[in-house]
């Protein structure tokens, strides 16, 4: 166990690389209780929500969620998030455990009379069950017609003896999967019936981690941060430029005149991985840093993010990252590593 | 479980020395704090390390961490299969998983090292 933003996080159960390889292959449990579930309800939510939202927030049906960014003034990103639409007047957005208490300041600084905010992070639980195997295991418990029925980025509510649980089809390992929102007090029975399943191992942050990287999703805080805009780390159809929202000049103003280094994945020589922090250099000279890199289990190789200067940014480009005399030569790549 | 016939460091190396030669490598304690060791740089044959010198370097998923010698000497054989199969430092710290045999110096510097009863010790202390 590791402490992670006020919370005791399992980094493994039994290995990284086997819950990794059996997330990939049958289902893997993760327990995301640390993430933030913030409420924003009221008559102008979805208004406000289209102001302080990169993607498109008035388009969203009931029962439809949605990723995007909350940015600064600045275009910097403040966090990425999930808005789920329960009705026209009731939001829940998911974000990162770090940033639940600065998200829910900025949210409030810029909600209109109409609209309150209320932070249910406390009192709800979030399992996700991950994997090719996660539309069966789940169909078993909460009803299969239903399950089956939820297509990508788009939930249903559900119950467990008596207890309401939220099942959107998310997640964060590019395999076919779904996050449970539910009451915090039903977690642990809960938890007991998805491990009873065969197909079913506990997965922990290593595998989580190592799981995104392989899809080349962003983690906060390291591969995108208040320091970068969605077009630095890449991110930009996750932006609708179409609208108005918080940030928008930042990014008209980048698309005119462009910007110096770009968010782009990297595939290692060998199995040798460069990790955060390693500088990038082409033909020698400095062009960028690592924010983001591990072993890739399915690959064999090191894999990763760096910013760099966008001229190298290109697919196969060579580049060594570098630290402390060590040198691992790499090549530029288009993400996910690994084809789903 | 701690093998009695061999020496430990305190950065949790192992060492067993026969007739002027020493076989290293990282014990149970270590290949499980690192958790997944994904790769290995081992050092070249040939080359003189002294005792507490960086000698290899061992990555796991999680981390890289590095390998102290826990003798002076010079390399004379190294653990080639480790390159391909890594895993073999968790799966069989004390045996498979060796990383490399020296010539020792002398055997001076052996008596620094714990035996199997201080190690023993050093770990029970570590975990409280």
């Amino acid at each position: 166990m590791v402490p992670f933003s006020g919370w005791n996080m399992p980094v493994q159960y039994t290995g990284i690389i086997e819950e990794h390889l059996h997330t990939r292959s049958k289902a893997g449990l993760f327990d995301i209780c640390h993430m933030g579930e913030l409420f924003i309800r009221g008559s102008s939510a979805e208004q406000d929500l289209d102001r302080l939202m990169t993607c498109d927030i008035k388009g969203l049906v009931d029962g439809r969620c949605r990723y995007g960014f909350l940015l600064n003034r600045e275009g910097g990103i403040i966090d990425d998030v999930i808005v789920f639409r329960i009705s026209a007047r009731e939001y829940m957005m998911v974000v990162n455990a770090g940033t639940v208490e600065s998200d829910g300041k900025w949210i409030r600084s810029n909600l209109s009379s109409g609209t309150d905010l209320s932070d249910g992070s406390a009192n709800i639980a979030k399992l996700d069950l991950q994997g090719p195997l996660s539309t069966e295991v789940t169909g078993s418990v909460f009803g299969s017609s239903a399950v089956r029925a939820i297509k990508r980025f788009f939930f249903i509510n559900a119950g467990f003896k008596g207890v309401d649980v939220m099942i959107s089809r998310t997640g964060y390992t590019g395999e076919t999967g779904y996050e449970m929102f539910f009451s915090a007090s039903a977690a642990g029975e809960l938890w007991d019936v998805l491990m009873s399943f065969g197909s079913v191992r506990p997965a922990g942050l290593g595998a989580r981690d190592s799981l995104r990287m392989e899809m080349g999703y962003s983690l906060y805080g390291h591969d995108i941060d208040v320091e970068h805009t969605p077009a630095e780390a890449g991110l930009g159809k996750f932006v609708r430029m179409e609208k108005d929202f918080i940030g928008k000049k930042k990014l008209l103003e980048q698309a005119e005149h462009g910007f110096g280094r770009v968010l782009a994945g990297f595939v290692c020589e060998g199995r040798r991985a460069a990790r955060e922090n390693y500088l990038a250099k082409v033909d020698n000279i400095e062009a960028g840093r690592v924010t983001s890199g591990t072993f890739s289990p399915c690959l064999k190789k090191g894999i990763g993010l760096c910013y760099i200067d966008r001229e190298f940014a290109v697919e196969g480009r060579e580049i060594t990252l570098t630290r402390g005399g060590v040198e691992i030569r790499a090549n530029i790549r288009k993400p996910p590593f690994v084809r789903k | 479980m701690i093998p009695q016939d061999l020496k430990y460091t305190k950065e949790h190396e192992w060492v067993r020395v026969e007739d002027g030669e020493a076989v290293v490598g990282i014990t149970e304690y270590a290949q499980s704090e690192l958790g997944d060791i994904t790769f290995v740089e081992l050092p070249e044959k040939g080359k003189r390390i002294e005792q507490s010198e960086n000698m290899a370097t061992v990555e796991s998923v999680k981390a890289a961490s590095e390998v102290y010698s826990p003798v002076s000497g010079e390399v004379i054989e190294v653990n080639e299969a480790l390159t391909d199969a890594p895993g073999e430092m968790n799966r069989s710290s004390y045996d498979k998983g060796w990383i490399c045999r020296l010539r020792v110096d002398d055997a001076g510097g052996i008596e620094s090292l714990m035996d199997a009863a201080a190690y023993e010790n050093y770990l029970k202390e570590l975990k409280q």
